[in-house]
């Protein structure tokens, strides 16, 4: 199994980044820190995607005047694309609610933000 | 709004982003781009015009209606090129083999022809429109809540 | 006491998806591709464009690029909803 690390480290890497959102996420009040962290989740998960589709000594799947030599797979990356401007309209979204929570209540604790209760 | 130097440098840096992003939106079948990246890049050069002048001044062109209109022809084209061939397929690229846009280029490497590609440049420029619109929207929409106006 | 909690999390989680990384997964570098071995080949006859990316993406898979559309056109709605100022009249009733 020691021979896996050295290989696989864009794995590595990306399995580290979702660690550490799953930390902020759980143990974090503040609103503009968990937004921080759901944008670290959808970067860890995009570089995933595209360390699963690398092939050794490949070139961009593009026709236009490219060296020979074998090409890297294409369908990871287009994966990627609609996930990076999914991920962007989500992120629009949640700045919108955070702007309206901090004019409404003064506050951005997700624990004092609870206007519905009592 | 910032010093007549900024609105000066801005005024004319706006030209060369436009032509920037124009460019790797049309030749998205030929080179790495297509509609989502150049549209980003166009985004940019929006909000740089938002940063030299303020919201308020930047509220007197670009109008809500032209926006919207300009957001739904996007959706309205790619929806449209979609059904279009729905004889066959769904999504079928009716356009290979066809004069407008169907020339088949040389199997393997080589230097690409403009009038290639069925379809795809089309949907690039659909999708591009459709980026362009929402996003700046929503940027000018953000600036102008904060700064306290109203959208009417 | 919370610290401790959150240290152990920590450590259980990036272990966790650590030790599923190193021998489950194909070595870096070769990945089983029997699918894009027929799409690399085939994409510049059927579709006519030298970008394979664009035409997985627009021609192959071009139902998920319909449903990315989809969403963006819903986020930016729902933000321009959100924030519109409503003037208050001031009324006694």
């Amino acid at each position: 199994m020691m021979e896996y690390i050295p290989l696989n480290f864009p794995f590595l890497a990306a399995a580290l980044l979702v660690g550490i959102s799953f930390y902020i996420l759980i143990f974090k009040r503040n609103l503009i820190k968990l937004i921080m962290g759901i944008g670290m989740l959808a970067s860890g998960v995009n570089l995933f995607l595209v360390a699963l589709g690398y092939r050794a000594g490949g070139n961009a799947p593009i026709y236009t005047d490219v060296p020979e030599g074998p090409m890297v797979l294409p369908v990871p990356q287009a994966l990627t694309l609609t996930s990076i401007v999914i991920n962007v309209a989500v992120l629009a979204l949640m700045l919108t609610m955070v702007i309206l929570i901090y004019r409404h209540t003064g506050d951005i604790d997700s624990k004092k933000s609870r206007i519905l209760k009592g | 709004m910032l010093s007549k130097i900024v609105r000066t440098v801005a005024n004319q840096l706006i030209l060369f982003i436009l032509i920037f992003g124009l460019y790797i939106i049309a030749h998205g079948h030929l080179t790495p781009g297509g509609g989502f990246q150049g549209g980003a890049v166009i985004v940019s050069g929006v909000v740089m015009l938002l940063v030299a002048f303020s919201s308020k001044e930047l509220k007197k062109s670009l109008h809500e209606r032209t926006l919207s209109i300009m957001e739904s022809s996007g959706a309205l084209i790619f929806i449209g090129l979609a059904f279009a061939g729905i004889g066959i397929a769904f999504f079928y690229n009716f356009l290979v083999g066809t004069p407008i846009f169907g020339r088949i280029p040389a199997t393997g490497p080589g230097p690409g022809d403009i009038w290639t590609g069925g379809f795809i440049p089309l949907m690039n420029l659909a999708v591009g429109l459709k980026v362009v619109a929402g996003l700046s929207a929503v940027v000018l929409a953000m600036a102008l809540f904060s700064s306290g106006e109203e959208i009417e | 006491m919370r610290q401790v909690i959150g240290l152990t999390v920590l450590i259980v989680v990036i272990a966790f998806l650590v030790s599923g990384m190193l021998p489950f997964i194909h070595p870096f570098g070769y990945p089983p591709s029997d699918m894009d071995d027929y799409i690399i080949e085939n994409a510049q006859e059927e579709t006519g464009s030298n970008n394979v990316v664009a035409s997985v993406v627009f021609d192959y898979r071009g139902f998920d690029t319909l449903g990315e559309a989809t969403i963006l056109f819903t986020a930016v709605t729902g933000v321009l909803l959100l924030l519109r100022t409503v003037k208050r009249k001031e009324e006694s009733s």
